[in-house]
């Protein structure tokens, strides 16, 4: 494999990192939501997050990457398959993030809850001062290990054509006919990411050492 | 174009196609339940090389848990399939299907075992060396019973998530239940329809998996060691 052909999957890796990045961000967001929605005593909203968070967790991505690849344009929304595949990432991880929080948000200690009841913070300031930050941090070990899960799967996008690190060895494959030395390649650089990726979980855990109950 | 228009599945049509739906079906079912077996034995096996075998064996292990842990399940499979006929393994779709699976879960569920090993406490271990128990007997009547109960809800969980991984068989052309039912999609243009039914279908299997998991979970309880 010459430098070039190394240079191409490298920068494929790239694009793996920023669809699952951006992924992971967006599930969070939509899994804190639909966390809330759970632990909602409203059961106008905890039934619909319990059935969203059981469906993407029971189905398997790939079905679910072609389904909404497939669903968009017939409900009239054109975007490029790489959108799609974003969607179908977000709301995967969004399922499995919601269960994760909803056991960091029950995991908040009591007591601080109570201080800052008795030092007048509202319930928003609580919520963003105290419940976010220690869900946060009690559920990043959670969160990372997801972070992982989300860019091995993300090799699945390479199914609805998006170019990304495993499409990109699939497609240097059919001109060069190496696939051993190009799917070993593909595979160490995901290896790579991932090695990083628990590394800065861990560093950051250690960093950020508060908030255990 | 309205929704309405393009969803007109023609029964008659997809009454032909039941034979090779149930065909499909019995693949995917085929391939999850003997890559099950093949991982559950494979990594019981590595997991016990890792705990009485020599030390670079398990170094040797333990580098291949990591590698098959922390690469994709696709990228595997495409290796195997793709490659394995450069380096002089060619394989059908179906066996180099379960031959992934068995070696993807196996990482996994050595894992587990491990897990399961180091939560026996180590007094029973070594209250069945004073007994003069061999090592098989110990594997086989301390740890093993002991920790049944312990891997059962994590096990549980890998063979869902092996079931769901069988759907990416179907790019390296296992015909089973996603490639068939994608492949009629196509054929009828009721691609969404048709894929909604598929999830339907493996969201039906995952949910009684987990429940199954959880009665044998209740039955399992009361052999729940007191040190547990």
């Amino acid at each position: 494999m010459t430098p070039i052909i190394f240079g191409l999957l490298v920068e494929a890796a790239l694009h793996t990192v920023v669809i699952s990045g951006v992924s992971i961000v967006i599930g969070f967001l939509i899994g804190m939501c639909v966390s809330a929605a759970r632990l909602s005593s409203n059961r106008a909203f905890a039934i619909p997050a319990r059935v969203f968070v059981s469906f993407f967790r029971g189905v398997p991505l790939l079905v679910q990457l072609l389904l909404i690849y497939n669903l968009l344009p017939v409900i009239g929304i054109n975007v490029p398959s790489v959108v799609a595949a974003v969607v179908g990432l977000s709301l995967c991880t969004a399922a499995y993030q919601a269960e994760n929080l909803r056991g960091g948000f029950a995991s908040v200690p009591r007591g601080l809850l109570e201080a800052a009841d008795m030092a007048g913070l509202t319930h928003f300031q609580q919520l963003v001062r105290i419940r976010v930050p220690i869900a946060f941090r009690l559920t990043l070990p959670s969160l990372v290990n997801e972070a992982i899960l989300i860019l091995k799967a993300s090799s699945l996008v390479s199914v609805v054509g998006v170019i990304e690190l495993t499409r990109m060895a699939q497609n240097l494959d059919t001109s060069l006919y190496e696939p051993l030395q190009l799917y070993s390649a593909a595979g160490l650089l995901y290896f790579i990411i991932n090695r990083a990726l628990a590394l800065a979980g861990t560093a950051a855990e250690r960093r950020w050492n508060w908030g255990r109950a | 174009m309205e929704l309405g228009a393009r969803v007109r599945f023609d029964y008659a049509l997809v009454a032909s196609k039941l034979p090779e739906i149930f065909q499909a079906l019995g693949i995917t079912l085929y391939t999850w339940i003997l890559g099950l077996a093949g991982a559950c034995a494979l990594g019981f096996l590595v997991a016990v090389a890792r705990r009485y075998g020599p030390r670079p064996l398990d170094l040797a292990l333990g580098a291949y848990v990591e590698l098959f842990r922390g690469t994709p399940f696709l990228i595997q499979l495409f290796l195997l399939y793709f490659g394995g006929p450069y380096a002089g393994l060619s394989l059908d779709a179906i066996p180099a299907g379960l031959l992934g699976l068995s070696v993807y879960g196996a990482a996994y569920f050595s894992e587990i075992f491990r897990g399961g090993f180091e939560a026996v406490p180590r007094g029973h271990v070594e209250a069945g060396e004073c007994v003069g128990l061999s090592r098989a007997q110990i594997i086989g009547r301390i740890l093993l019973p002991e920790m049944t109960m312990l891997v059962l809800p994590a096990s549980v969980n890998m063979a869902i998530i092996l079931m769901k991984e069988t759907a990416v068989l179907s790019v390296v052309t296992v015909p089973e239940l996603t490639l068939t039912i994608s492949a009629i999609g196509t054929e009828f243009y009721a691609f969404v329809e048709c894929l909604f039914l598929l999830a339907l279908f493996y969201w039906g299997l995952t949910e009684i998996c987990g429940w199954l998991g959880r009665m044998g979970e209740a039955r399992l309880a009361r052999f729940r060691f007191a040190a547990a």
